[in-house]
């Protein structure tokens, strides 16, 4: 229970210094949001609506710095986000991330799971098999394809499988624009087929880690006493090598794959940049680009949010799964 | 906090301040890795040094030529959509990129030194304090905030790129230092050292440093690599200088003309080879490091281990 205590009070911390970090910043870098607003409005919305608008953001000059800030902590939790003021002007927030949200779900959150459990595998084997041919070629190969900037893969992948086979598969947007959505067989295949190649690219550039990271786990539980316990008890491989030494090396894994979503969300940016895939990392690129800077707010709110949901899902999985984590508290 | 570092399990290496430098260096040369990492790394800075003596372009961002060229003698890898020599960018970007990632890997490695191993070596409410704040940094998502920073300090010169780097590059590094030197604060030399009358400052930089030097440089190729991915992904984005010379520039602007859509695939493939290249040789620098420093990792060659059935 203190375990679980602790760590929600992290949660909490980091969450606020997030928030705090997000407040800070517009304010004391240069440039202000009322002056890109006027630029952007090119003069012809009035001063104060422009105020009214900037207000709605949270952003109310004339009251002291204090009370904006509660304002504002208040308004990212109650989730009145304000409205754009981009491209989308005057559209809400909340409207425009809930249309991304699903698509960034759905790519980048399948293809990092399927990236970390097809890793952790291959490195179970390729540990397992210490000295086998697998083992001699994989390590080599992953250190080069965990070095490869995402979105050079990205454009490689629209290359070849692209341009290169002209237009076998789509290389942007996440279905074809003349189809309706709706639970169709047609829509459906054709939602995939434009996820193939940006999933593709998160898969190739994330599973390297995974696959190192596991090996040297699992070379280094493979010398642990247990396991020579098991083999003198006369356990089969099959048995020792998945309950015994992959269930302890899995441990590790697991609490790096929390820590390291910060890294792969990074990288989803750019290959929805690339791919011109409608979901947050695109917004956000969005945003960036018009100067949109409520919209930035709660983006860089959200991506900390994702990743501490996720940081403590699996700190809780690894107290249940092992239990001198929960001791140690 | 712990939770975060249990099992991440840091090998401490058998007292590497007592092997002669030559044996190190013997021993990286044995590695295929870290040569081919090393011979890789060495290539691109002698392009970072003397550029000119690789191509007879001397104002590489200057619209000199007819655009779209294929490859040709005269334009190894053609010309670009503006009409600029790549092979010629490709050269005198080199530096700017070398620059981007020994500099900021350098300051990062400083710092994660500095916080992880005065965290360890503190304890108490110095070191809760310290890791608390490391392990913000380390879950914050650094790629968006460096995204918004690049934004709010208008479009990035080489030293806001380089400030951002390091303020979000240096946590992971300072987790794994702290893990390391908390298991040597309980050795013997250094309790001797203590009972000596050596001030902190000289334990930590006389006594501790050294021991972990091993995994300081594999933290400073570490964030090297990560320097090199990140700016070269901001410079693409377009939130780097657009005027500068650089691989991730020559990425933006072939991004911006629709190179892999015009035909010009070279323009965007040959920068992004460069920047995984250069990412590669650091990746296999980091990798052998860790082979030498942690024998059981290495690779099994000519025996195959065997198991009893």
């Amino acid at each position: 229970m203190r375990y679980v205590l602790r760590r929600l009070g992290f949660f909490v911390l980091t969450l606020w210094a997030a928030l705090t970090v997000n407040f800070f910043i517009p304010r004391f870098m240069p440039g202000s949001p009322l002056e890109a607003l006027r630029a952007r409005t090119k003069n012809k919305v009035s001063p104060a609506a422009l105020e009214q608008m900037l207000t709605s953001f949270g952003f109310k000059p004339h009251q002291p710095l204090g009370a904006q800030y509660l304002d504002y902590l208040g308004n990212m939790f109650t989730g009145h986000w304000g409205v754009s003021i981009g491209a989308t002007l005057g559209e809400p927030i909340t409207k425009i991330v809930t249309q991304a949200l699903p698509w960034t779900l759905g790519l980048v959150g399948i293809a990092t799971v399927l990236a970390f459990l097809v890793g952790s595998l291959i490195g179970v084997v390729a540990g397992w098999r210490r000295g086998g041919v697998l083992d001699s070629v994989l390590p080599s190969v992953f250190v080069v394809t965990s070095a490869l900037p995402y979105f050079w893969v990205g454009l490689l992948l629209i290359l070849v499988f692209s341009i290169g086979t002209g237009g076998l598969l789509p290389s942007d947007f996440n279905y074809d624009s003349n189809l309706q959505p709706a639970f169709t067989a047609e829509f459906i295949l054709n939602v995939l087929q434009h996820a193939i190649l940006p999933g593709v690219t998160i898969v190739i550039t994330a599973v390297g880690g995974w696959v190192l990271t596991m090996r040297n786990n699992m070379i280094t539980t493979l010398a642990e006493d247990y396991i020579r316990m098991g083999r003198a008890k006369g356990l089969s491989n099959r048995k020792i090598m998945y309950q015994y030494a992959a269930r302890n090396a899995f441990l590790p894994n697991l609490s790096g794959f929390a820590m390291s979503l910060g890294f792969v969300i990074s990288g989803a940016i750019l290959v929805e940049y690339v791919f011109n895939y409608p979901g947050l990392g695109y917004l956000l690129y969005n945003a960036v680009q018009n100067t949109d800077y409520p919209l930035m707010q709660v983006l860089f709110m959200l991506f900390t949010v994702a990743v501490l949901v996720s940081v403590l899902l699996c700190d809780f999985a690894t107290a249940w799964l092992d239990p001198r984590a929960r001791a140690k508290g | 906090m712990t939770a975060l570092l249990t099992g991440a399990a840091v090998p401490v290496p058998a007292a590497v301040s007592s092997r002669r430098r030559g044996a190190a260096l013997r021993s990286m040369l044995r590695n295929r890795k870290a040569v081919v990492g090393l011979v890789l790394f060495l290539i691109f800075v002698i392009f970072a040094a003397v550029p000119h003596l690789f191509t007879s372009v001397t104002e590489p961002n200057k619209l000199a030529y007819q655009p779209a060229l294929p490859p040709s003698g005269e334009h190894l890898l053609g010309t670009t959509a503006l009409g600029q020599d790549i092979w010629a960018q490709l050269v005198y970007g080199t530096r700017q990129s070398l620059v981007i990632a020994l500099v900021a890997g350098f300051f990062a490695t400083v710092l994660s030194a500095l916080v992880g191993i005065s965290a360890a070596y503190l304890g108490g409410i110095a070191d809760e304090i310290l890791s608390m704040i490391t392990n913000i940094f380390l879950i914050i998502p650094t790629f968006p905030l460096i995204i918004i920073l690049a934004t709010y300090a208008g479009k990035g010169t080489l030293t806001v790129v380089l400030i951002v780097l390091v303020v979000t590059g240096w946590s992971y590094g300072a987790n794994q230092l702290r893990a390391q030197a908390l298991s040597l604060r309980n050795r013997d030399f250094l309790e001797s050292a203590r009972v000596r009358g050596e001030r902190s400052s000289y334990i930590i930089l006389a006594e501790m440093l050294p021991t972990m030097t091993s995994l300081i440089v594999a933290n400073f190729l570490g964030a090297a690599l990560y320097s090199v991915l990140t700016a070269a992904g901001l410079q693409f984005l377009g939130l780097g200088d657009p005027n500068s010379i650089s691989w991730g520039t020559m990425l933006y602007w072939s991004q911006n003309q629709q190179a892999l859509q015009s035909g010009m695939p070279l323009w965007s493939i040959a920068p992004g080879l460069c920047v995984a290249l250069l990412g590669i040789s650091f990746a296999l620098l980091n990798y052998a490091f860790d082979e030498i420093s942690n024998p059981a990792l290495r690779p099994v060659r000519r025996r195959r281990v065997r198991r009893a059935a």
